[in-house]
């Protein structure tokens, strides 16, 4: 047991740190460490070209989806090597928001499912970030019931015509490509009647509309599509298969996801340590350093979780379905941690203009913002089941719509 | 990086297991929790012919010089197994303590006795309510001679030699505590069974009227070194709890696959699931920062007081969070005395206090946390 470099790792995390020191956007690295969770903004630059930019960098010098095969635009790199990497990347890594569910879903997916000319064509700018991608799965009537989508695909020659509609497509807004779930065959039980697809979001018939979200920003869209044709060589798996193909791409969801979540705890901590309440310091308050302790070992227990998992996947184990710890943890954690450290501004709590709320109102943005963590990429409730139902060993949920014809399954609650 | 145990650690886990599994069932474990001996004899016997007492006793010392990851493989077997035994008070406690602060000359005399289970140790510290503090401790050594009242004692009864901190000055300093060795069933030491919530192992009121102490490390430096004691112990302890609540989320999973109600196995009630699916979370948390522990522990790393207090909540919050559950999940089987699932609650929560409870853990944790923060 150890944390030790091998020389091999060693060698690759000097060669990496110099890189980084030689090439990073160092300019925004204060602006980058005080972001956190719900506002990541620079002054006078605009972040999705400086993460585009800085993604180029990297690729172009072999630094972008490390563990991704060198042939579509990775550096064939180990797990650990790609831990070594976000270590060393540190604050940067800030700026991969825009590509996290083209490197963490789309990608992956496309590896798996695409042809060999389709995955040399589209991964490596994929990688490099000249193209971003989108994750067209939800839909008003299937969020967490994925397999309740509606929006259609009909075959027609060589195409297939989609009409329906997708919602909280995150990105959809800037991204160039998207990988898209659809319903082929409605007169089966559901799971048996979806296909999958990719397409150019710029084709005709996309439109996309972006959402208000509760916290005041725009990152999430619906999109709606209007007669828009795919042509079959971009369907990924066998028609009617589309459910085993998006399972591929929600446990890689899970994984990117769930490896690398902000608790809030390191931010409450400083805040505590340089805190006054009452007559003495907030560190030196019973009931402060009790809350903290608490939360500090759930910090440390999923960091060395990941620690854990990174050791088994270098053995060469798969990637399983404990990993839904992370954001079911870290969820609710970075809740309640905000809503604490409001608490322990009192009234003050309140203000969030950052000029005069502490900590530039960083508290009160990761307040606004968390209740969508506990929801995007799979709800609390959804990541509880598959712990109890694929790592447990317990019954699946009685699904009343298991063996009905997806057309003959009731549309309202009342 | 290998954030895990080795193929023989892991081997050497199974290999306690299947003993435990087979020295230490429940039955065993109820032999003593209803009295008929204050701890299984035959099972400590057992122990110490597997090597299992000294696995990290050096081999000088007559112990089998494996180390503290070893130890921490088998202290999660012995939380599992609920092995009615003094392992904690003997092997983590006193052996420790020795092994930490001895001379060559007491590490001579006394480990081999602790490593082949011929001798017993633990360590006595509390005097009444409260964490430990050194203003807390009142018994004291004037001319060699030690005075003072103990409680509670785990394992107090049947041990042979207790690590004693008692006060040497009344400067009001840290520096005014000292260790010392007892021989306990030597003059001037009367002891007294403790009825207590885990009664499948004993816990005891020691009184020391001008007993002989032998001093054991610099004087002034006993409060350092019960701090380090107990941090190691904190590990150690923290894997007992982890085997144990891993148990009892496997108890709890197995009743949920078996039980039927309303026409199906309750494991299918989404309400048991997810009680089933975060005990699983604290579990793995709590392993998770137990193996950071382990790693400290085995290298000695300057992280250690950190990481074991880190261990130690993490794990006294999951045994007791699966053992409580445990019993929600069987339902009335679960509140049976005949049901096992009380031994585990009654463990867990005797465990949580051992090593002084939550709130003094806390109060570790975070001064850590603030100092390696301020540097
Ligand atoms: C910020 C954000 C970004 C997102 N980005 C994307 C994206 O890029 N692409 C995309 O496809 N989707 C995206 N989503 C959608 C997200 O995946 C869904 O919102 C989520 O899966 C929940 O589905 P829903 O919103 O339909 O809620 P519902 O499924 O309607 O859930 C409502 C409530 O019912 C509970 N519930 C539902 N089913 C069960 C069950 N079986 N057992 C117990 N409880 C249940 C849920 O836990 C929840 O509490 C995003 C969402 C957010 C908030």
């Amino acid at each position: 047991m150890n944390f030790d470099d091998t020389p091999q790792e060693a060698a690759f995390r000097a060669e990496a740190r110099d890189w980084i020191s030689a090439n990073a956007p160092h300019q925004y690295k204060d602006e980058l460490a005080k972001a956190s969770l719900g506002r990541v903004q620079l002054k006078g630059a605009n972040i999705l070209e400086v993460g585009k930019a800085w993604q180029k960098k990297k690729a172009d010098a072999g630094w972008a989806c490390l563990h991704w095969p060198k042939d579509y635009g990775g550096r064939g790199a180990t797990p650990i090597e790609r831990v070594i990497w976000q270590q060393e990347e540190g604050v940067f890594g800030k700026l991969s928001g825009l590509f996290i569910i083209g490197h963490g879903m789309c990608g992956p997916t496309m590896m798996a499912y695409a042809s060999e000319d389709q995955k040399r064509e589209y991964l490596p700018p994929l990688a490099s970030g000249e193209k971003v991608w989108c994750q067209l799965f939800s839909e008003p009537a299937g969020g967490s019931d994925v397999a309740g989508l509606r929006t259609r695909a009909e075959r027609d020659g060589d195409d297939w015509i989609i009409n329906g509609q997708k919602i909280w497509t995150s990105g959809a807004h800037y991204s160039d490509h998207g990988i898209l779930i659809t319903r082929t065959d409605p007169t089966v039980p559901k799971h048996k009647g979806l296909t999958m697809f990719f397409l150019d979001m710029k084709s005709p018939g996309v439109e996309i509309k972006p959402i208000k979200q509760a916290n005041g920003q725009a990152e999430f869209n619906e999109v709606y599509f209007t007669n828009v044709r795919i042509p079959d060589a971009q369907r990924l798996g066998a028609v009617g298969d589309g459910w085993n193909v998006s399972l591929t791409t929600l446990m890689n969801e899970r994984m990117s996801i769930g490896a690398n979540v902000a608790t809030g705890f390191p931010e409450l901590f400083a805040f505590c340590a340089n805190l006054t309440l009452g007559d003495g310091p907030a560190l030196d308050d019973r009931a402060v350093r009790s809350k903290l302790a608490n939360w500090a070992v759930r910090a440390s227990g999923l960091k060395y979780t990941s620690f854990r998992a990174i050791s088994a996947l270098s053995r060469g184990e798969r990637p399983g379905p404990e990993n839904s710890i992370g954001k079911l943890v870290a969820g609710s954690m970075i809740q309640d941690v905000a809503t604490y450290a409001l608490d322990l501004q009192g009234a003050a709590g309140v203000v969030s203009s950052p000029e005069q709320a502490e900590l530039g109102g960083k508290f009160q943005a990761m307040l606004l913002r968390s209740p969508a963590t506990r929801v995007e990429g799979g709800t609390d409730e959804i990541l509880r089941n598959i712990i109890a139902e694929r790592v447990l060993g317990l019954p699946g949920d009685i699904r009343v719509d298991k063996d009905v014809p997806f057309n003959k399954i009731p549309t309202k609650g009342r | 990086m290998n954030f895990d145990f080795s193929d023989d650690q892991k081997q050497l886990r199974d290999q306690a297991r299947r003993f435990l599994a087979e020295h230490s069932s429940p039955k065993a474990v109820r032999a003593v929790l209803d009295g008929a001996k204050p701890y299984d004899r035959d099972l400590w016997k057992g122990l110490a012919g597997m090597g299992f007492l000294g696995v990290a006793i050096p081999e000088e010392f007559g112990g089998a010089g494996a180390g503290h990851l070893e130890l921490c493989v088998i202290a999660e077997e012995m939380g599992r197994a609920l092995a009615p035994v003094p392992f904690s008070s003997s092997i983590y406690l006193a052996a420790e303590a020795i092994m930490l602060a001895g001379s060559d000359e007491q590490k001579k005399k006394y480990l081999p006795g602790l490593a082949d289970g011929t001798t017993i140790g633990t360590l006595a510290l509390f005097e009444g309510p409260g964490n430990p503090s050194p203003r807390a401790i009142k018994a004291a050594v004037t001319n060699g001679a030690l005075s003072g009242t103990k409680l509670p004692v785990s394992d107090g009864d049947i041990a042979d030699i207790a690590i004693v901190a008692a006060r040497t000055a009344q400067s009001g300093r840290e520096t005014d505590i000292a260790l010392f060795i007892v021989d306990l069933k030597g003059k001037g030491v009367s002891r007294k069974t403790l009825t207590n919530i885990d009664p499948s192992r004993n816990q005891a009121e020691i009184t020391f009227d001008n007993c002989p102490a032998e001093p054991l490390g610099p004087a002034a430096e006993g409060w350092s070194l019960l701090t380090r004691v107990l941090d190691r112990a904190a590990v150690l302890v923290a894997f007992e709890q982890v085997g144990g609540a891993d148990r009892t989320l496997e108890m709890g999973r197995d009743y949920a696959l078996d039980r039927i109600a309303f026409g199906r196995q309750i494991g299918s009630f989404q309400a048991v699931k997810h009680l089933l699916a975060d005990m699983y979370v604290s579990v793995t948390l709590a392993r998770s920062n137990a193996y950071y522990g382990a790693w400290a522990l085995s290298t000695n790393a300057s992280e250690l007081s950190e990481a074991a207090a880190a261990a130690r909540i993490s794990a006294t919050q999951a045994f007791q969070h699966c053992s409580k559950n445990n019993i929600q999940v069987h339902g009335g089987m679960g509140f049976t005395w005949e049901f096992d699932c009380h031994l585990y609650y009654r463990r867990s929560n005797a465990l949580a206090l051992a090593l002084g409870s939550l709130s003094y853990w806390e109060d570790q944790l975070i001064d850590r946390l603030r100092t390696r923060n301020a540097a």
